[in-house]
């Protein structure tokens, strides 16, 4: 990006078409308005008055349809996995998941426990983690602004093939699982 | 005519994501028209397994699992576990420490009810109230990170006392923020409870007769609105709240209204038992020495208190050794969740939103 300085009225600003739509697509990160467990609250925290997430252009939404961003935000239980497996399909792309909180980066304080997910990677693709149980709303905020970055930067593609879950037994239920 | 059209019922998923669920709930509601005829919960999209887990874990091993329960309002479930566990082993705990967890519950009791009133104005379409609640809470939650260093799932209470004192100054800024709440909380009246869209929107919506409210187990807030003057801190008195002057707050309506009224005004009478607590406040220990290891005697304990939703009991069954054999958890959301099913039937969707929020549920506690 360069900027070149021609009259003392303005400038001209130079730049890749992917640039621009990247900044913009950074810039505007709808995220999921999914709460599951304790790191909702937090979550919450930060979308509220002191934290204040709209400044970085994050806003909740209560549809996958609308939302760029799913934040996982809480304990992926297995009765839930397929639930969040299709909210995460009914995303529009580029979509992107951060994961929020201990239980969903590794199933955290319940990594023994025969009804949770140990981590939230094995049924949807991650693109951040923030650890923490839960993680404080700088936490998150720093997660998120890193994917900003990375958004802009051009390390995370916007158009990325959809790949099979790594465990597509607690990934689908019913019919598909088979 | 219009009597020989024929309508059909229509079935449809409310949740689990769901944004006035607050959490994972599910609810089947069967739709003529607008008009839900049935209402069908639907739990366990965060069960956890951690009463099982606790078999797993020795006695202070399971304490930062205790906070997960009913996750806004950790302090009180990990006293009531302390509770449960000093019960069990005939353990004796310091004035001050049983002072410090008062202050600490009823913190927490008014951070959960700041919760709900800024999650049931969202649910009935009042975005303010939600950042002025969410205000209040982090005044809160400062004091519990001077305190406890976390700003949820404490992790403070410890079976025999508190994990540390209190920290210089904790008195002082506590009874700054006790003397500006009221005003803050006279805010919310003008915000929500005189707010004549709410008060059309919740006044004689889903009421719960007492005598419904008893069959189907309620507690807690739910309980008192319908005019059941049932407060395990009055009824059932434990630690030091039988010395603190206060008073269980009973409404008759049983409608949503009176639900959110109770609430509020809980609030404000948590804020008198702080400022007794803190006027009353006895020096001495505050943590006893106990081993890590702890082994509680072979036998059985139960205990109950009065968490932010209701009566919350914890049933512990010890063999002798370090683990515990059984551990249950008394909900109240879970009992009070089932009420839905009956309460909603008859009334539109938007009100079978308000509701749902009126009955103040959380997932974590649910389906632990």
């Amino acid at each position: 990006m360069g900027v070149m300085d021609l009259q003392s009225e303005g400038a001209i600003v130079t730049t890749k078409l992917d640039t621009l739509v990247n900044a913009a697509r950074s810039s505007s990160l709808w995220y999921m308005l999914f709460g599951l467990a304790c790191c909702a609250i937090e979550m919450m925290a930060t979308g509220a008055a002191r934290y204040d997430f709209d400044r970085f252009g994050m806003i909740f939404r209560a549809s996958p349809r609308q939302c760029d961003l799913m934040i996982v935000a809480g304990t992926v239980t297995k009765k839930m996995a397929p639930r969040v497996r299709r909210l995460w399909e009914q995303m529009a792309e580029p979509r992107y998941v951060l994961a929020m909180g201990s239980c969903a980066v590794s199933g955290g304080p319940f990594y023994d426990s025969y009804a949770v997910v140990k981590g939230v990677d094995q049924i949807v693709p991650v693109d951040m983690y923030v650890p923490g149980c839960p993680p404080r709303p700088e936490a998150l905020l720093q997660g998120v602004l890193e994917l900003q970055r990375r958004i802009r930067s051009g390390e995370i593609p916007p158009v990325r093939p959809v790949e099979p879950p790594p465990r597509p037994d607690l990934a689908y239920d019913g019919e598909r699982a088979s | 005519m219009s009597s020989q059209i024929k309508t059909q019922e229509l079935e449809v998923n409310m949740g689990p994501q769901h944004p006035s669920t607050h959490g994972v709930l599910r609810v089947i509601i069967k739709l003529d028209g607008e008009v839900v005829r049935e209402a069908t919960p639907v739990i366990g999209y965060l069960h956890r397994g951690m009463e099982k887990t606790a078999e797993k874990r020795t006695y202070f091993q399971f304490m930062p699992l205790t906070d997960r329960f009913d996750y806004l309002t950790s302090m009180l479930n990990s006293a009531l576990y302390c509770q449960t566990v000093e019960k069990l082993c005939g353990m004796e705990v310091s004035r001050r420490a049983e002072y410090i967890r008062v202050i600490m519950m009823e913190l927490n009791r008014i951070s959960s009810h700041l919760v709900f009133v800024g999650t049931f104005g969202l649910d009935l379409g009042a975005t303010t109230p939600f950042i002025y609640c969410f205000r209040e809470r982090e005044a809160i939650l400062d004091l519990f990170e001077e305190a406890a260093g976390a700003r949820m799932t404490f992790n403070y209470m410890r079976p025999g006392g508190v994990a540390q004192d209190l920290p210089a100054g904790f008195d002082r800024k506590c009874r700054d923020l006790l003397k500006k709440l009221p005003a803050l909380l006279r805010e919310y009246d003008d915000l929500l409870s005189d707010n004549r869209i709410f008060r059309e929107r919740t006044r004689g919506v889903g009421v719960l007769e007492a005598g419904d409210a008893v069959n189907w187990g309620a507690s807690g807030p739910v309980l008192r609105a319908s005019g059941v003057d049932y407060d395990v801190r009055k009824a059932d008195s434990y630690s030091v709240y039988s010395e603190l002057d206060f008073d269980a707050v009973v409404r008759t309506e049983g409608d949503c209204l009176a639900r959110y009224l109770c609430r509020t005004e809980e609030m404000r009478q948590s804020i008198r038992i702080i400022e007794q607590a803190l006027d009353g406040l006895p020096e001495g220990p505050v943590s006893a020495k106990i081993n890590m290891n702890l082994k509680a005697p072979a036998g059985e304990a139960y205990h109950h208190i009065e968490s932010a939703r209701g009566d919350m009991g914890c049933y512990i069954v010890s063999d002798g050794s370090t683990k515990p054999v059984r551990l249950k958890w008394r909900a109240p959301s879970f009992a009070n969740l089932n009420i839905i099913s009956k309460l909603i039937p008859g009334w539109k969707v938007a009100d079978a939103v308000a509701i749902i929020g009126s009955v103040d549920i959380v997932l974590g506690e649910v389906d632990r």
